[in-house]
């Protein structure tokens, strides 16, 4: 059963990525948005927002590839979505190949279309004066970190796709997660929050995530914020995968 | 493929089958077996539990009690050998709607491991008629065109035995016919079709047996003859034969020769 998995999963996720490719707005629409508040708070709201920081590009790009990743997972959702009510997924699972490389495809193919997205957006950024001084190693760290909040994120997306009795259920869970930076230190630094507020941002997972992605581009010590922000990110991953899990075993028993 | 015929060993025997969703008890108990080669036609209202059937022994649910097998395989504990024997064509025509003909068909048969997934498609589109539609996007397909390629992609990998679930729901007469004719050449070269259906004439015209499912048991199971023995026998009575609303929608649209009418002046 195994030995047919990576063929398998291969030949799926050309399959998706075709969808992608030919509905061009999947990648578009995940990228114009975060451009469009990138160029909003950088060129209209910028001027008077004070970050201890000369170039708010610099401050706010990494807030702005979380909400990229947070909008791009819905459409992981949607997909998966689609294939349950379309009933190709019951065609796949009545066929003899590995089962798992079903979701995992759809896995797979989050995990590159968020990717070509995020590249988009720091090419955008470049062009708006975006620069860092960050190391090759210090770029891995960004790359593993937006790569494990990308995966947590498309568990959660499947289990919306496994769960849901609708499309617009299945896109729509992600807009709580798309409002999640706006409360965090993404756009603003948290020190000028009222209280219950400022700790909300503070002890949510995107604050500890911008804060060590900042870090890192600005080539700064990192301090407790990465544990913080790898622990959310792995907290988050571990509880998706197990309810996406049950949530599988109850569609297919 | 050979011993499991060879043997004349039913090709799908489902003993004591039961099912339920939550409260409610759809399947309370089904028997039937499905001889190699042969046409089986499960016929029965909407919500009778056809479709729970279908599901069971494509190996997609499991069965609350009773076992099945297919192709000699047990479904519950040897799920991938009855994967490998069989082929499902759903309700809903199962294919990729942002693909072209072409790539869904590659896309099943690189699933299924073929050595030249592009040259089992050509072949596939051309007993189809759908060369000509091959590289269309499917979402432009007729319903007609859509079923066909459905079930085209069903015969990838030649499967020894089809579950076929309500083929011809929702089809225009003329693309009805053709998807009986394309069951009708399956059962020809061998190959074993379970067909569920709630078209009386579907399973009259088609099936070499019948099974009649009601209210989760097989409450009849027979030949059509065996069936039409059940009622009292026939009086002689003699009707003027009428032309039905079927026969001159084809007639009038050029297609009385494919027409393979079999009915009987009743």
């Amino acid at each position: 059963m195994s030995t047919h998995f990576v063929g398998d999963t291969s030949v799926l996720l050309g399959r998706s990525m075709r969808h992608i490719f030919r509905s061009a707005d999947t990648i578009i629409t995940t990228a114009i948005t975060p451009i469009a508040l990138m160029l909003l708070f950088v060129y209209v709201f910028g001027g008077a927002i004070r970050t201890g920081n000369e170039n708010y590009v610099n401050y706010l790009l990494p807030g702005i590839m979380l909400i990229a990743i947070a909008s791009g997972i819905a459409y992981t959702a949607v997909r998966l979505f689609t294939d349950m009510k379309s009933g190709i997924f019951e065609r796949f699972h009545s066929m003899p190949i590995a089962r798992s490389s079903v979701l995992w495809a759809h896995v797979l193919t989050s995990m590159v279309a968020n990717a070509l997205s995020l590249v988009i957006i720091l090419l955008v950024a470049l062009l708006m004066g975006f620069r860092t001084s960050a190391s090759l190693l210090a770029w891995l760290a960004v790359v593993g970190i937006l790569a494990l909040f990308t995966l947590a994120l498309t568990w959660l997306a499947i289990i919306a796709g496994l769960t849901a009795k609708s499309v617009d259920g299945a896109g729509g869970f992600s807009y709580p997660l798309i409002f999640l930076p706006f409360i965090s230190s993404a756009f603003v630094p948290t020190t000028t929050m009222p209280g219950p507020v400022r700790a909300f941002a503070e002890n949510q997972p995107v604050t500890s995530i911008v804060n060590t992605i900042q870090d890192l581009f600005e080539q700064r010590p990192i301090g407790s914020d990465i544990w913080v922000a790898l622990a959310w990110c792995l907290g988050i991953l571990v509880l998706a995968y197990f309810f996406a899990a049950a949530a599988y075993r109850r569609r297919i028993s | 493929m050979t011993t499991a015929s060879a043997a004349r060993e039913p090709a799908i025997r489902v003993q004591g089958m039961e099912k339920s969703y939550k409260e409610l008890h759809v399947l309370r108990g089904v028997d039937f077996d499905v001889a190699p080669g042969s046409i089986f036609a499960l016929l029965g209202s909407n919500g009778a539990g056809k479709t729970t059937i279908v599901k069971i022994l494509s190996t997609l649910l499991s069965p609350d009690a009773g076992t099945a097998s297919v192709n000699g395989f047990d479904v519950v504990s040897n799920p991938s050998r009855v994967r490998e024997s069989i082929s499902l064509t759903g309700q809903f025509a199962a294919v990729d709607e942002i693909l072209s003909g072409r790539e869904n068909l590659v896309l099943v048969a690189k699933l299924r491991h073929l050595k030249d997934p592009g040259q089992a498609a050509d072949r596939l589109l051309a007993r189809f008629k759908l060369s000509d539609a091959a590289s269309r996007k499917v979402s432009e397909y007729s319903g007609g065109m859509r079923r066909r390629l459905d079930i085209a992609m069903s015969l990838i990998g030649q499967p020894e035995i089809i579950f076929l679930d309500e083929p011809t729901t929702g089809l225009d007469p003329e693309a009805r016919i053709e998807v009986w004719q394309v069951i009708q050449e399956l059962a020809d070269q061998g190959t074993t079709v379970l067909l569920t259906t709630q078209y009386l004439d579907e399973a009259e015209q088609l099936a070499d047996r019948i099974a009649i499912l009601h209210q989760g048991r097989i409450i009849a199971n027979g030949t059509l003859a065996e069936l039409k023995q059940l009622l009292p026998p026939a009086k002689v009575e003699y009707v003027e034969k009428q032309p039905s609303l079927e026969d001159i929608f084809l007639a009038l649209v050029g297609n009385q020769g494919k027409v393979a009418s079999t009915k009987d002046p009743s």
